[in-house]
């Protein structure tokens, strides 16, 4: 296994101490950190004991077979989902026993991209992308109209503000929920699974968008994807999920060198689809 | 022996979840009192609740507000005759509405109408991530989502059933006066002298329960349903028979109390 895999599983392992690393000079330090992390539903163990660190201000995308837990792993870390046992960490503040004003400080931080974009349907696009704005900063109207305005064009938008989520194709909707995401222009950016469901060129575009956004305004990001290759290209590192645990993380380069059976599997399945 | 034990078992499961869904109901219903105290006020998400829960179950209620008198005033003025006491009919068309008819009948109409869209709507929700999406926001779903449609139900629920009695009270007047040749004085004269503010307010007690019951039980099935179609029409059909047999049950007991 290469240096850097290496280091960034020492890094994960590192993290499996309960408390949580000051904010230093390290190359790597972490922006949100999973010690530990279980989950059941009911009978069924979906993460047994997840150690994960996200470095801030990259794109960490997490791969792994489907039904692995990646998006409960992604609402652990906004606290929509509490572990059964373990730990999350998010700037230094434990938030699994975080509730109600405590919570939304820290979730006030993140943005969400959902698989179905999570669009509200009785609003229209343009309400729906205002709809953060007009809740949580009260901003004045015109205010409101430019910034949503803005996020629209970025996202390739422009004009279709009027319509509702339902005379909206997949990839556009898509494109609104991440008008949504960065309107607030969030700290913290989680997709989970932003192509599902799009055609190839329609996921190329979703993924060349978050990119350019994430250059852009340089949040970090978090995205579960099975897209193999092309998260190779746009994510600065990659982890896998299976088995409910991590079992690799590497930049993309030393990640598609690994020696771990799991990971070439995976990667090899992957490209051949 | 083992049968014996698998159904015991089976009654100790069942009773442990019902206590906890009695828990987790009451922790909801809790909760969404907390955050309705809590800044902001949603007075237009209120004032829109208020017309969907309200203005548009009007037409329904007064359809059955207007049989419900009708057939009341068909049904007294016939046994009233039997009696000589056909006098009385306008006490009975009236102490019987709006006592009883009124707030069961109009809550029940409501239920019906409003009640299952509330929890296929918040269902909806739920199922497509929008009830998380508000979440991540750092937005209370309670607050903005349900307090708004138990609010609206509180004072939606009670002007309803006003209007079911006045217009069940006018059903009863056109068949057993118009249509029957009832004294008309005498419609009026026995309704004024049977009725008494008590009876109003009792309606108004029961109306306000019943409003607070339709909308909890709505809302809390369609916020906890499970993540599939199936699962969301199973929660509407629990939904409105839960919250009809609960307006029953608890009308039961308020008119033990009231009477």
């Amino acid at each position: 296994m290469s240096g850097k895999m290496s280091l960034a599983r020492e890094v994960c392992s590192c993290s499996v101490t309960h408390h949580p690393s000051p904010i230093t000079h390290h190359w790597f330090v972490a922006v949100i950190r999973l010690v530990g992390v279980e989950k059941n539903f009911g009978n069924q163990q979906v993460l047994r004991g997840v150690n994960l660190t996200i470095p801030p201000g990259k794109l960490t995308t997490v791969i792994g077979p489907s039904g692995e837990g990646k998006s409960v792993l992604l609402k652990h870390m906004i606290g929509l989902l509490q572990p059964d046992r373990g730990e999350v960490w998010v700037d230094g503040v434990e938030i699994t026993r975080l509730r109600g004003k405590a919570l939304n400080e820290v979730r006030k931080r993140f943005a969400m991209l959902f698989q179905g974009a999570a669009l509200f349907d009785s609003l229209t696009v343009f309400e729906n992308v205002a709809f953060p704005l007009r809740e949580k900063l009260r901003l004045p109207e015109p205010d409101v109209a430019r910034r949503v305005e803005e996020k629209l064009e970025q996202v390739g938008l422009s004009g279709m503000g009027h319509k509702y989520p339902a005379e909206l194709s997949g990839g556009m909707k898509k494109r609104a929920g991440l008008a949504r995401a960065l309107v607030m222009e969030p700290e913290i950016i989680l997709f989970d699974e932003p192509t599902t469901g799009l055609d190839p060129l329609m996921a190329k575009t979703i993924h060349d968008l978050i990119l350019a956004m994430h250059r852009k305004f340089g949040f970090t990001a978090v995205m579960v994807s099975h897209e193999i290759p092309e998260i190779f290209s746009i994510s600065d590192w990659v982890a896998m999920l299976k088995d409910g645990k991590i079992v690799a993380m590497a930049p993309p380069t030393e990640f598609q060198r690994s020696a771990d059976q799991a990971v070439r599997e995976f990667i090899a399945v992957g490209i051949e689809v | 022996m083992l049968m014996l034990t698998a159904g015991i078992e089976r009654i100790g499961r069942t009773t442990l979840f019902l206590i906890g869904e009695m828990g987790r109901m009451l922790l909801f219903l809790l909760s969404t009192f907390a955050w309705l105290l809590r800044p902001p006020l949603r007075p237009f998400q209120i004032l829109k609740q208020l017309h969907f829960i309200g203005f548009k179950s009007t037409f329904v209620v007064v359809l059955t507000a207007a049989f419900t008198g009708m057939v009341l005033g068909l049904q007294g003025y016939y046994t009233l005759r039997k009696y000589g006491s056909e006098a009385a009919l306008g006490a009975a068309v009236a102490l019987s509405i709006i006592r009883e008819l009124g707030p069961v009948l109009a809550s029940l109409m409501v239920t019906a109408r409003a009640g299952s869209a509330m929890t296929a709507e918040i269902g909806i929700m739920r199922i497509t991530e929008q009830i998380d999406a508000l979440d991540t926001m750092a937005i209370s779903p309670l607050q903005y989502l349900i307090s708004p449609k138990i609010v609206a139900a509180l004072i939606g629920v009670p002007l309803l059933v006003a209007i079911f009695d006045v217009v069940g009270i006018y059903g009863g007047y056109v068949v057993g006066v118009d249509l029957l040749g009832g004294n008309s004085g005498a419609y009026w004269n026995s309704l004024e002298s049977a009725v008494e503010w008590k009876d109003v307010y009792g309606g108004i007690w029961k109306s306000i329960s019943f409003g607070l019951i339709v909308s909890w039980i709505c809302c809390y099935k369609g916020y906890y349903t499970r993540m599939s179609a199936e699962g969301l029409g199973a929660a509407t059909t629990e939904a409105v028979v839960l919250a009809s047999v609960l307006i029953l049950i608890w009308d039961y007991f308020l008119t033990s109390v009231l009477l």
